[in-house]
């Protein structure tokens, strides 16, 4: 058969501090895999074909030249009935996949709160501050959809929307992040190892660590390093710090901090500063306080990276740039569209990085998933394959 | 090796009580997210019965694999084989009687379009609900 099935949700793999699922839950996960792979590789591109043989020709006719930004595309595109079902449908399975994932981790909330704690009293990596002022970036929106966002603890202990993303990234992804969804750490982590072989940091900071999924392959591939792992969500720590226990990963910290004031920590502090799919959810201010943080932190000759999705740029088509949008506003990560326009060469200067040493390059997540699972010729969903643009370079 | 947290800030709440009986998971679940929801149709309507009508396939199918599982466990045990399943006849009578479900099966789902058909077809049964107040009222 040809056509490409996604990995069934029970290869995720579960450990002490995971959610329990019941079998129905189970069941509804692999049908909205399935019908995101269907929406994602059969209707998606409807849009293109719409695009091309009747929305971008009926504009050109109307105003005798093409569009002049991706909002001009859009404005044209909410009126094709194609992509008006493609977007109702990948809105409707967002939706699902949230309400879904909560029913289940909410019946259990109690139950997993405990088995964090426990986590947490055989060994404390975690650090919460009572009165932590979550930056306003954070609680304007709830990224991704998710209600309560990162920040949201609905009972002291409670790690419940931190259970919910562990839990339900594997749907949204396809499955194509790997078992422990740490597909984007492990490709930074296999690709800072074979570019810079002599590198031995110490101290590392990954801003932004959320669960830390994609900081626990960094502190595996750099056994003899600290990794500390900053964030602003309680929920998303607790369950973090106890998920690393659970994984026997014990070179591990997670801190809560503002990336925009890190005053946790010294200056000339970490031999290398990470961020992975974390700039697009700040704001426009706070970027480059954050940049401006980094540089204080990081030592001399250290490494700055972070990986994101592509910016726009005046090479990528408008439809791609409209296409590529959709999950700034429909996704819920609004910030995602103005951070995109950015260019990374100017960030990285606010943090210290030369011109001369800034690099640009592009990386495929690392999975463990069967080879026959490996994606290699998926058609492109915009902002959801897992192929990544990493940004970054030595401070001077 | 990381070290042991310890100081003011340690906090991680490791001694307080854990009381989530506030939590109403049944609504909780399904929380609205902060800002407002776009609707890609010209009319709201179809979008919201979209949502319903996959909410509903969902379910299908997590029954679905529901019986997957129980033929498959039933198969395991020797009670029955799934290519009995597949290879299954019934008889005439028992083929009626599935007609008959399927049939009923299907005016449920189709209420409203054959309604709606009907509407057309008899526009006198089909007087605003007003006009007849004010006709019943002259009764």
């Amino acid at each position: 058969m040809s056509y490409q099935l996604p990995p069934v949700w029970t290869k995720l793999q579960q450990h002490a501090v995971f959610p329990e699922f019941n079998h129905d839950e189970r069941a509804r996960y692999n049908f909205l895999a399935n019908l995101n792979r269907f929406v994602s590789t059969v209707i998606a591109p409807g849009n293109k074909t719409a695009y091309d043989q009747r929305v971008e020709p009926a504009f050109k006719k109307e105003n005798g030249r093409t569009f002049k930004d991706r909002f001009e595309v859009g404005e044209a595109m909410k009126k094709d009935p194609v992509y008006q079902m493609w977007a109702a449908l990948r809105r409707s399975t967002m939706e699902m996949r949230q309400q879904n994932g909560r029913a289940t981790v909410l019946r259990q909330a109690s139950a997993l709160a405990n088995k964090a704690a426990a986590q947490l009293k055989v060994h404390n990596n975690l650090q919460l501050k009572d009165g932590f002022a979550v930056p306003p970036y954070l609680t304007h929106v709830d990224n991704h959809l998710m209600p309560g966002s990162y920040h949201t603890e609905y009972f002291k202990g409670d790690v419940a929307n931190a259970a919910n993303y562990d839990s339900g990234l594997f749907v949204t992804s396809g499955g194509m992040l790997g078992s422990l969804t740490d597909g984007g750490g492990r490709a930074i982590a296999k690709w800072v190892k074979e570019t810079y072989p002599d590198f031995k940091p110490k101290r590392i900071l990954d801003i932004g660590c959320g669960l830390g999924h994609n900081m626990l392959p960094i502190a595996q591939a750099f056994p003899e390093a600290t990794v500390i792992g900053i964030d602003a969500g309680a929920p998303m720590l607790r369950y973090g710090a106890a998920r690393a226990n659970a994984l026997g990963i014990k070179n591990v910290e997670f801190i809560q901090a503002d990336a925009a004031s890190m005053n946790e920590f010294a200056d000339a502090d970490f031999d290398w500063v990470q961020t992975t799919m974390f700039l697009h959810e700040t704001g426009g201010k706070a970027i480059h306080k954050i940049f401006k943080e980094i540089n204080r932190v990081l030592k001399p000759k250290g490494l700055n990276l972070h990986i994101e999705q592509p910016q726009y740029t005046p090479e990528m088509s408008m439809y791609e740039q409209f296409m590529r949008d959709w999950d700034a506003y429909y996704n819920a990560e609004p910030y995602w569209g103005h951070m995109h326009d950015l260019e990374p060469i100017d960030l990285m200067e606010e943090a210290g990085v030369s011109k001369e040493s800034f690099m640009q390059v592009g990386v495929k997540a690392v999975n463990d998933l069967d080879k026959k699972k490996q994606d290699g010729k998926v058609k492109e969903d915009y902002g959801r394959s897992p192929i990544w643009n990493v940004f970054g370079g030595w401070k001077s | 090796m990381a070290t042991e947290l310890s100081g003011s800030h340690s906090s991680g709440q490791l001694n307080e009580a854990i009381d989530a009986s506030a939590v109403n998971d049944i609504l909780m679940a399904g929380d609205k997210s902060k800002g407002a929801r776009p609707y890609f149709f010209e009319d709201p309507a179809v979008e919201r019965v979209l949502n319903i009508a996959m909410a509903v396939a969902t379910e299908v199918a997590v029954v679905r694999e529901r019986m997957d599982t129980i033929e498959r466990l039933l198969e395991s045990k020797g009670v029955l084989f799934q290519s009995e399943i597949e290879n299954f006849v019934p008889t005439d009578e028992q083929a009626e009687e599935r007609q008959l479900w399927h049939a009923r099966f299907a005016a449920r789902i189709m209420r409203i379009v054959q309604q709606e058909v009907d509407a057309i077809a008899k526009p006198e049964n089909n007087v605003p609900m007003r006009k007849i107040a004010d006709d019943i009222n002259e009764m």
